[in-house]
């Protein structure tokens, strides 16, 4: 693999749920085979999609903002030692512990520790990628300890021992029956009797979950979040939600341990002003989401605390510095996980989010799960850069402007380069054949030729070598005639003149 | 190395190629027009209607208190929480309605409570939000998030425009909470659901300055 310049060593990858079993192609097919995974997804990305334009463009200075946001994370990671460290001590002021973890397995036995050090048999958990990521919620089980997602989405994953494959809607894959038939089959009062069958309206199913959960807000001491945004200069740090699961995770219980990447630092409390308003628009396609919360460390006068007496703060690197050091890939941890790329991407809404293997589907998944884990030979996370069009939807409504298909074309240099053998000996190939007007026309000459292998219009498997591509997609066969011939031919028949 | 130094040299090391730092152009609007105009009031109402909270307007003539009375009682509630700095002049005084001061009851005893009544720190117009920086007048978090109906008094002049002219008049070392609605799931195939896990209820009570 190689990194942004010669000299340094390569900085670790990230560990945790950052990649599937599978190659892309391979997970895809099976999604793409299954009939009720595409028409949920095309019915949830295409709502999601209109409610997005209709409040993104009410708003006169988009792109004033847009511009604005990304400037604000690419200087955040430009001084990015600084401002972890302001971070730290902004936090540690005002009460607060902050703990530094180098991977997935570092952060799980912090947060591990400080639950079983609390007595906690059970935690509640404010749904989080980055807790998604490291694994955590495994970590906990391994340990004894009761990990509870209290996200709508997030618990019907939990409950159905499923994988999320939605950054904002995790359940995105399962419509209202399958739902119901989960919530029947899992959900369990404290004396493990079924609750009540909710039948499959979403009012009546969202109650059941109300009642799941209720007792373990008012009760369980430990709670984990994750953290939108941390804010360097004054230590404060912020969650965007809806349910009111969070309010309840970041209030009640005695003690609340967050587990943040080091890039969702922001230098000043003036920088939420723009994020306050790109998140909740890009995302869920409302003005503002129901309920912001912030906190700077541990709250309460006159002895009656307000909020949790103990606040930890668990700083994750986790490949993240292995992103950073990457020039033209650090862009991808602008990223403020709003989900627009993934709602809008031509392959996302037709293969769903497991096929990605990793936390972190869509395009915004393909570019980050790469950059976080290297891609050596061999790594499923190789195939991820090739999982585009490259059509340039992603980077239209990015909020903060990552330019998801340059950083998609970079990578497919790197997975070129590092092992990907069989696209390596294919564009190696074209890059020869058209290098030479003369060497290409012959080559679609002969590529015509080919078709009689075609079966309606496609091949599906060529022959070696170049059997490696026609692995991961099929190959539409050659036109009768190629675009020269028809334009030199229509050229002819206009009379030869050229506008 | 302790995780904190090889974290941090790690990071110095990824950027060794000394990034430009850039300066943050601020050319979005920062402000629109001046708190409590008439259009503001009427925007902020007409946006938070839309998150189907109820959104109530005091004539100067009438009392916030009687206001207040009435929704509570419209959604059937018996008792309700306050902090000890809500105005008097805000508190419903009606014997159906036990009201409570909050001098740090339990979770049970918060739960076994109908209703919160708060003031606010500062509303935004354009998104419809109220936010609640645990003053005097608010109390701590808790209250405004178990009882599960929420009735919050907001003064004209508390409206700003902008969330650019929010976050400048508030203090960011409180404990701030953003409503916008009562809390909501889209959850289940992106059907929105009122009423999850904070309140189901919001009642916003708009009041002229002198209230
Ligand atoms: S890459 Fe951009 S559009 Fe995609 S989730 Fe991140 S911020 Fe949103």
């Amino acid at each position: 693999m190689s990194t942004a310049f010669l000299g340094m060593p390569e900085l670790p990858g990230g560990h945790g749920n950052l990649r599937g079993a599978q190659e892309f192609p391979h997970a895809a097919r099976q999604a793409l085979g299954n009939r009720q995974l595409r028409d949920n997804l095309a019915h949830a990305t295409g709502a999601i999609r209109a409610k997005r334009s209709a409040v993104v463009d009410e708003v006169p200075d988009w792109e004033e903002l847009r511009a604005a946001g990304s400037a604000v994370k690419a200087d955040t990671l430009a001084r990015l030692p600084d401002l972890l460290e302001q971070l730290e001590s902004a936090v540690q002021a005002r009460g607060g512990v902050v703990h530094w973890a180098r991977d997935a397995e570092e952060a799980n036995r912090i947060v591990t520790e400080l639950a079983a050090q609390r007595d906690a048999r059970e935690v509640v958990k404010v749904k989080s990628m980055a807790t998604q990521e490291i694994g955590l919620d495994a970590a906990l089980d391994a340990a004894g300890i009761t990990a509870t997602e209290t996200d709508l989405a997030e618990l019907i994953v939990q409950l159905d021992d499923d994988r999320p494959s939605h950054i904002l809607v995790p359940a995105i894959h399962r419509n209202r029956r399958e739902i119901a038939e989960i919530f029947a089959e899992h959900m369990r009062d404290d004396q493990g009797r079924p609750l009540t069958d909710p039948g499959d309206d979403p009012a009546a199913l969202t109650e059941a979950a109300r009642r799941y959960l209720r007792e373990k807000f008012l009760r369980t001491p430990v709670a984990i979040s994750g953290a939108n945004f941390a804010v360097a200069e004054t230590g404060t740090l912020c969650v965007v939600e809806s349910e009111g699961n969070g309010r309840m995770c970041l209030t009640l219980p005695d003690t609340l341990i967050t587990v943040m990447g080091i890039e969702k630092v922001v230098p000043t409390w003036r920088d939420l002003e723009i994020f306050l308003q790109l998140l909740p628009r890009s995302s869920t396609g409302e003005r503002m989401n129901p309920y912001t919360s912030m906190w700077s460390g541990v709250h309460g006068e006159g002895g009656t605390p307000d909020g949790p007496r103990e606040f930890h703060l668990v700083l994750l690197d986790n490949g993240r510095t292995r992103a950073l050091s990457d020039e033209v890939g650090r862009q991808a941890l602008h990223c403020i996980r709003c989900s627009a790329c993934l709602n809008v991407c031509p392959v996302y809404s037709r293969t769903g989010g497991h096929a990605y293997g990793s936390t972190y589907p869509g395009p915004i998944g393909a570019i980050l799960s790469p950059l976080l884990t290297g891609m050596d030979a061999g790594d499923t996370n190789a195939s991820l850069p090739f999982a585009s069009t490259l059509c340039g939807a992603c980077y239209d409504v990015c909020p903060v402007k990552i330019d998801i298909p340059s950083v998609l074309v970079h990578l497919r240099g790197q997975a070129t380069r590092s092992g990907h053998r069989t696209e390596r000996t294919t564009m190696r190939l074209l890059a020869w054949l058209m290098s030479s007007a003369g060497r290409f026309t012959a080559a679609q000459r002969l590529m015509r030729l080919g078709r009689f292998g075609a079966r309606n219009g496609r091949f599906r498997r060529l022959p070696p070598p170049l059997s490696g591509w026609t692995d991961h997609r099929d190959l539409p066969a050659p036109p009768r005639r190629t675009f020269r011939q028809w334009w030199a031919a229509r050229r002819h028949r206009d009379g030869g003149g050229t506008r | 190395m302790s995780a904190r130094s090889e974290i941090l040299a790690r990071v110095r090391a990824a950027l060794a190629d000394n990034p430009a730092v850039h300066r943050v152009p601020r050319e979005y609007r920062q402000h629109s027009r001046d708190a409590g105009t008439a259009e503001l009031v009427e925007m902020f109402g007409e946006r938070l209607a839309e998150y189907t909270a109820r959104v109530h307007r005091a004539a100067p003539e009438h009392s916030p208190a009687g206001i207040t009375a009435e929704v509570l009682r419209a959604r059937g509630a018996r008792s309700a929480v306050v902090a000890r700095g809500l105005p008097a002049r805000w508190r419903p005084t009606t014997a159906s309605i036990t009201l409570v001061d909050d001098a740090g009851l339990d979770i049970d005893e918060l739960d076994h409570t109908d209703a919160a009544v708060t003031g606010c720190a500062v509303a935004i117009a354009e998104t419809g939000t109220l936010v609640l920086d645990a003053g005097a007048d608010q109390g701590r978090r808790a209250i405004s998030l178990i009882p599960d109906h929420h009735v919050c008094v907001v003064r004209t002049d508390q409206i700003v425009g902008t969330v650019a002219e929010a976050l400048a008049a508030l203090d960011p070392l409180r404990p701030l909470t953003f409503v916008s609605g009562p809390s909501a799931t889209s959850d289940i195939e992106l059907d929105r659901v009122e009423g999850v896990h904070g309140p189901r209820h919001l009642d916003v009570i708009v009041t002229p300055v002198e209230c």
